[in-house]
């Protein structure tokens, strides 16, 4: 009889945490609200969600989310199924190079973003540049040049590893006698790879997909600390468009409507990211 | 007589090639942090090295402070999310309902709420509540964020703890807390540590509520390294310096707890 005592606090703060800000959301999208100007409160109907869409600043921060999140979903699952097998196969110092290959994923984002940003990427002091040069080729300003693709770069080096980690837990899990057989039967590796690793990865890779997704969608900390946004508007998605609104512009409003925007976003993946785990859950 | 020497060669080069081309912004960094200043600015890897980077982070003696915010914020939400979790991961393991299911699933549910989505709410209220640039508002924000996954992590452990052995327990005369406390708690402290392990990287590496919800006094080492992005001069080494530092520990811890981490991170959806 105590159990439900046990399970409550963790259940009463949660709905609070997702209740509370949520219904706030939603009631500040409906309102006048500047935090610079108090005299302008009041409803507003759905003047914030109007402003919202007509705003071409908000369509092409939703084109820069989604390019950002397919990009790096592309090559992080890509890449990360082929490493997944790859890191399967038998060889010397195996163990260690694994350790190095999954490292990315637990540098905190700030230093992953300069890292790369000043160290690597910086046309005149960074390694790019230098190899560049070395070869006879101009350096490339990348974050004036190719600003989304920069970003895009950084953000599958921190989330390939996490791919690859999960995909070779799964993999690991692989019937051996299912592919040695299918070896006898005279199957190439890349049939093997084909009609067996992959549909075995499919369950494995959905789930790296949309756990992806989820975080992938608000990427702020890599824009923020990189690009700001820009140049202009080409960096900006939509998690850094909303905090520009809410906390460089004071708009809670028009913020609001955003979040709203995203808080839709994320729950279409959620939706099927949570039916896919409860098919697995017994309880 | 399953791989070719030929393959084992090919897999060798393919697999330690990726690895190393995967880890060396890390290695750049660590080399870069040994440079003075001005060797940092130029690629090449001839140069005395000097602890000079360390030294002068350590000089500005706010680094110490920011570092001491990551600690308290880290193991304080982690704490915290357990004392929240451990109760109610045992009820469901060991005494499930009919709800059980549903309430597991809707709170992980609640993890795919996306943070921008209330950053204007919780701004607010935390405006109203003083507790921006505190550590205690980002201790309480971490233990939320990271309860769902706690909570599951430890369910999932619960559940491979056999009833016969509580069930014994029980005829021993053990009540409910004294249950938990001793006889579950040393048999699963194996996993309520990886479990509070990684809730400590997800803490320590977390960039979004520490950039948005403190300035100066609570801020952590991930808004400390964001001060470097300040356009006005370029300390590759510094830079270099400060980031090992902070992302050292949280490494180590990385590399030890890979595996809870997979379960963890999909929600025992993958094994």
């Amino acid at each position: 009889m105590v159990a439900p005592l046990l399970v409550m606090p963790s259940i009463i703060v949660l709905l609070a945490w997702m209740i509370v800000p949520l219904v706030m959301t939603l009631w500040f999208s409906f309102q006048y609200y500047n935090l610079v100007d108090p005299s302008a409160r009041g409803f507003a109907g759905i003047d914030n969600y109007v402003y919202l869409v007509t705003d071409p600043d908000f369509w092409v921060s939703l084109r820069t989310t989604l390019v950002l999140l397919a990009s790096v979903l592309v090559i992080t699952v890509g890449l990360g199924t082929l490493l997944a097998v790859l890191f399967n196969q038998p060889f010397p110092g195996r163990n260690i190079a694994r350790v190095l290959a999954i490292s990315p994923f637990f540098v905190m984002p700030t230093v992953s973003a300069l890292i790369w940003k000043n160290l690597l990427m910086h046309p005149i002091y960074g390694v790019f540049g230098a190899l560049a040069s070395m070869i006879g080729l101009q350096p490339v300003d990348w974050f004036a040049q190719f600003p989304l693709a920069s970003i895009i770069a950084i953000v599958s080096w921190e989330w390939l590893p996490f791919a690859l980690l999960i995909l070779l837990t799964a993999v690991q899990s692989l019937d051996h006698e299912q592919k040695e057989a299918a070896r006898m039967d005279g199957a190439g590796p890349l049939a093997q790879f084909y009609f067996i690793t992959l549909p075995h990865l499919s369950r494995a890779i959905g789930v790296v997909i949309m756990i992806e997704t989820i975080f992938l969608l608000t990427v702020f900390a890599e824009i923020f600390v990189t690009t700001s946004g820009g140049p202009g508007n080409a960096t900006t998605n939509l998690a850094f468009l909303i905090y520009a609104r809410a906390l460089l512009q004071y708009d809670i409003g028009g913020a609001s409507a955003g979040g709203v925007v995203a808080i839709i976003l994320a729950n279409i993946v959620a939706f099927f990211l949570v039916r896919s785990i409860a098919r697995r859950l017994e309880v | 007589m399953r791989e070719t020497p030929m393959q084992r060669l090919l897999s060798f080069i393919l697999g330690w090639g990726t690895a190393l081309l995967l880890f060396f912004p890390i290695a750049w960094m660590v080399l870069t942090s040994f440079k003075s200043e001005r060797d940092a600015t130029s690629p090449n890897l001839f140069f005395t090295p000097s602890l000079d980077s360390y030294h002068e982070v350590f000089a500005r003696a706010d680094y110490l402070s920011f570092a001491l915010n990551s600690v308290v914020i880290s193991v304080g939400g982690t704490v915290v999310a357990l004392l929240f979790a451990i109760p109610a991961a045992y009820a469901m393991a060991f005494h499930p309902t009919r709800r059980t299911r549903g309430t597991l699933l809707w709170m992980l549910s609640t993890k795919m709420l996306p943070p921008v989505g209330v950053l204007v709410p919780i701004y607010l209220l935390f405006r109203t509540a003083g507790l921006l640039d505190t550590r205690s508002g980002l201790v309480a924000i971490y233990a939320l964020m990271n309860l769902p996954i706690v909570v599951w992590m430890l369910f999932t452990f619960y559940k491979e703890v056999p009833n016969e052995i509580l069930e014994a327990g029980r005829m021993d005369g053990a009540k409910t807390a004294g249950e938990v406390w001793f006889l579950l708690l040393p048999l699963t402290l194996p996993g309520v540590a990886s479990t509070g392990l990684l809730s400590l990287i997800l803490c320590w590496n977390e960039a979004f509520w520490s950039l948005n919800l403190t300035s100066a006094g609570a801020a952590p080492l991930t808004a400390f390294i964001a001060s470097f992005s300040s356009p006005e001069g370029l300390f590759f080494a510094k830079l270099s310096a400060a980031s090992t530092m902070a992302v050292a520990p949280i490494l180590v811890f990385g590399w030890f707890s890979q595996r809870q981490l997979v379960q963890g991170l999909t929600f025992g959806a993958v094994k």
